[in-house]
């Protein structure tokens, strides 16, 4: 079974950033690549997020089930965009330069083939950043993070217990799955997608009720040890600002000035190859 | 008096959707120092006081309480639920669902993280407590890579590092193996010697709590305590089997052999026990009467097992190795063995669930690795150990129904088996009702009686009984074994050392991906270095058996299971 969303454990210098640091990196870093279409800076920002990678120690294994979830609702947008609109390149560079000798509505032009490179070329651009935030962000210490930051510490605690059970929850949803299956739940390709569906209540139905169970256990434990007590907590797993986080946000602070710079020099928020 | 920590006042509650009330009348004062054990039957009671005592009621489960209740001198429904935890710690029964932080760390620092701790301070104090529960070595391992002993001492440790003059167990034996359960009631002695505090046990298995000195058990039963006294006056008295509590083995030997029992012999505790040489006598003479009888005939094999090994994916960890073994029609057979063992990797490659590396499985005859795990869930049914992990369907007579429609027989058929189904399970007058409304074990019937209405002739049922009272567990374990008489082969993989003596025909022990023993229950439990590699305890029949004089301890302990399987066939 994949990892869906896990951090995983390494000694990095992306792991030693804190949490907060990462996040706001993020931030910033989506914020750059949603303004801009300008074919060299998604191209710079692809990139770069894949040469991080390997600094994070993070292997594509590792992130392999949400990277081919991506491509295939990628995959599936392009095609979708193309056939609603074939045309909305040319609306936006201003000119209609037909390829193959090719004609009529469906005709594929460059404008529109450029269109959506620029397109999945974003999906490039931030996807490879999410997983790697999401790799090398240990929980505990992104909800320190969060709390720092000012949002409140029972909030920011959720989403950190959240985390932390989600692969306890793929756990037993794969137990549950395979005890239905040998009441003759079938799961498999054989079954139709309707009849798959319906399977798949029989098995959150089970997977609801037990984990209903333990949110109750585990909400008790938390306030039998004064979880909710004062306003504030300390955290065991907060870390100090570094000379890297000062140095990271900085960096996605220009990248994001470099990309606003970039819509008013182009005038819009695409580069035009085409003029 | 200052050194009273919890006091109980005429105490009476009432759960708020309740139609009577749970407690009545509790009077029990609870001092510095003391250990006590409260005992009794699921539904006694002794759950509800815990969460008085912890501050859980009135605070998450809401009811009328009456009488009064002191916690360190200050009545209880004046003070927060914060106030009431400084002072009584709770170890809650699954260790596994209260284990809070991402790592043993963080878990153990979580109360001091609550309570505002500066950083510097709170890991110098987690340090000292992984120190003492011998937990350094794994702070920062997420739980799911810590064993069940290491598991509960996280538990421990989380409530240690916040200084708690009381230390609550609320079951601490339940999801533990026999050997772990052993040195976790010996951790809570060491605990309390160590802190100086006070220490309350809930649990129903007072065999296994005995095992080290407690100063008082008090009885619950419907609600009341019936009796609150010094363990060798209660195991003296016949208290105990009234309110449905099971004595610890060897005092029901004793009993078997005639020989009374007083409280000046000190039932409580094996090694300390008194016996004369006439009390001893009447033992050997228990065990020359009923010595090695009648040997059940072997029935036909139905699963023969060649060379199963298996790898999991994940962790590339070889779970079985070489596995041989058989299972012959009409056996009801245990297999044990520590947690990770492969007990129920074993179960789900059978099933169907798990793809074998390679090995042969031989069902009935027929090769059985062809099938697939739909077509293998017709011969052999598996029952996992929660309940609520196998119920899709809101009504009782759906759930049953589910596996046969999925299967599209005719409407008229499923009603027919269903039914026959439901009578045999007991469950025929409840058809109607909403599955909601039914208890823990009564769901556990259902979840058996959806898979025998598929007609396999092998169940394999997961921990049938974990969790369950002696009531509860007689129950099921009894319907089991009439379903066994039927002629349905039961396998049951469990960590109960009684279950096993009482029901099972043979034991297969399993440690480390491997079978090391394959043999009758005694020879099992009164055999040293298998009771220790495969984490189990050994029974204390054996022991008594060694104080009378009787050479052969398996054979005394066979002669036990005879004698006991003899008188519960003529009580039915």
């Amino acid at each position: 079974m994949n990892n869906l969303f896990n951090y995983i454990e390494k000694q990095s210098p992306i792991h030693g950033l804190t949490g907060a640091t990462k996040l706001v990196c993020l931030l910033l870093w989506s914020f750059a690549a949603m303004t801009t279409y300008d074919t060299r800076l998604l191209l710079f920002l692809a990139v770069f997020s894949i040469i991080l990678f390997p600094v994070g120690k993070i292997r594509v294994r590792d992130v392999s089930f949400m990277l081919w979830f991506t491509l295939v609702f990628l995959a599936l947008n392009t095609v979708m965009v193309y056939v609603f609109s074939p045309r909305h390149g040319c609306d936006l560079y201003g000119s209609t330069t037909l390829l193959f000798g090719l004609s009529g509505h469906f005709a594929p032009t460059a404008e529109q083939l450029f269109y959506q490179f620029n397109y999945i070329l974003k999906y490039f651009a931030t996807i490879p950043f999410v997983l790697l935030f999401v790799c090398t962000t240990n929980p505990s210490e992104f909800a320190a993070s969060l709390n720092k930051i000012g949002v409140s510490y029972s909030i920011s605690y959720s989403v950190a217990l959240a985390l932390r059970y989600i692969p306890d929850i793929q756990k037993q949803y794969h137990e549950i799955s395979q005890a239905s299956q040998a009441r003759g739940v079938e799961l498999s390709k054989k079954a139709s997608l309707i009849s798959r569906l319906k399977s798949a209540s029989a098995i959150l139905i089970p997977l609801i009720l037990s984990s209903m169970d333990r949110i109750d256990i585990i909400s008790n434990a938390m306030e039998l040890r004064c979880f909710g007590k004062n306003k504030k907590r300390t955290w065991y797993m907060a870390q100090k600002f570094k000379a890297l986080d000062y140095i990271s946000i900085i960096v996605c602070v220009l990248i994001l000035a470099v990309s606003i710079a970039l819509s008013f020099i182009n005038g819009s928020r695409f580069y035009n190859p085409f003029h | 008096m200052n050194d009273v920590i919890v006091e109980f006042k005429n105490l009476g509650f009432q759960y708020r959707a309740q139609a009577s009330p749970t407690l009545y009348d509790i009077n029990l004062k609870i001092r510095k120092g003391e250990k006590v054990l409260i005992a009794g039957p699921s539904g006694c009671g002794k759950s509800t006081m815990a969460s008085l005592m912890n501050g859980l009621i009135p605070f998450s489960y809401k009811g009328k309480i009456t009488g009064s209740m002191l916690i360190g001198g200050k009545e209880s429904r004046d003070m927060s639920l914060f106030d009431i935890s400084h002072v009584v710690g709770t170890v809650l029964q699954d260790s596994d669902a209260q284990f809070v932080g991402m790592t043993v760390a963080e878990d153990l620092a979580f109360a001091l993280e609550n309570d505002c701790v500066e950083q510097e301070q709170m890991k110098d104090r987690v340090h000292e407590v992984a120190r003492i529960l011998d937990l350094d070595k794994v702070l920062r391992h997420a739980p799911s890579e810590l064993s069940g002993g290491q598991k509960q001492r996280v538990s421990v440790g989380g409530v240690m590092a916040s200084d708690v003059s009381l230390f609550l167990f609320d079951e601490p034996l339940a999801n533990l193996d026999p050997k772990t359960g052993k040195s976790a009631i010996e951790l809570i002695d060491k605990l309390q010697k160590s802190t100086g505090a006070a220490v309350v046990i809930i649990e129903h298995r007072l065999e296994d709590v005995l095992h080290r000195h407690v100063d008082r058990v008090v009885l619950m039963s419907e609600g009341r305590i019936v009796s609150d006294t010094t363990p060798d006056e209660l195991l003296s008295a016949s208290t105990l089997s009234v309110c449905g509590v099971r004595e610890p083995l060897y005092l029901t030997a004793l009993k078997y052999s005639k020989v009374p029992v007083t409280a000046a012999m000190h039932p409580a505790s094996l090694p300390d026990l008194v016996l004369s040489e006439d009390d001893k006598a009447k033992v050997r003479a228990f065990y020359t009467e009923n010595k090695g009888k009648e040997k059940a005939a072997l029935g036909q094999e139905l699963l023969r097992v060649e060379d199963l090994s298996f790898t999991y994916e994940k962790t590339n960890k070889k779970t079985l190795n070489d596995i041989s073994v058989s299972i012959n029609k009409g056996e009801m057979v245990a297999i044990v063995g520590t947690n990770g063992a492969g007990k129920s990797t074993f179960s789900k490659v059978i099933c169907g669930m798990e793809k074998e590396d390679c090995g042969r499985i031989i069902f009935n005859g027929q090769d059985f690795t062809a099938l697939s795990i739909k077509e293998r869930a017709e011969h052999v049914g598996y029952v996992m150990q929660n309940p609520n992990q196998m119920i899709s369907k809101v009504m009782i007579f759906d759930e049953v129904a589910f596996g046969l429609r999925l299967r599209g027989v005719p409407e008229d058929e499923v009603r027919e088996r269903v039914e026959k189904a439901l009578k045999v399970c007991g469950l025929y007058k409840m058809r109607k009702w909403p599955i909601s409304a039914l208890s823990y074990g009564q769901k556990k019937r259902v979840t058996i009686c959806s898979i025998l209405v598929l007609e396999p002739e092998l169940m394999i049922l997961d921990e049938p009984t974990a969790g369950q009272d002696y009531r509860n567990y007689t129950r099921i374990m009894e319907f089991l074994k009439s379903l066994n008489a039927q002629g349905i082969t039961i396998v049951m993989i469990t960590h109960d050392m009684h279950l096993m003596l009482e029901y099972a025909d043979r034991s297969i022990v399993f440690s480390d991906g491997r079978i090391i023993a394959d043999k009758s229950c005694a020879q099992v439990l009164t055999d040293r270095e298998i009771v220790d590699r495969a984490s189990l305890k050994e029974t204390s029949l054996y022991q008594l058996a060694g104080d009378c004089g009787i050479l052969d301890g398996t054979g005394f302990v066979q002669s036990f299971i005879d004698y006991e399987r003899k008188e519960r066939d003529i009580h039915e």
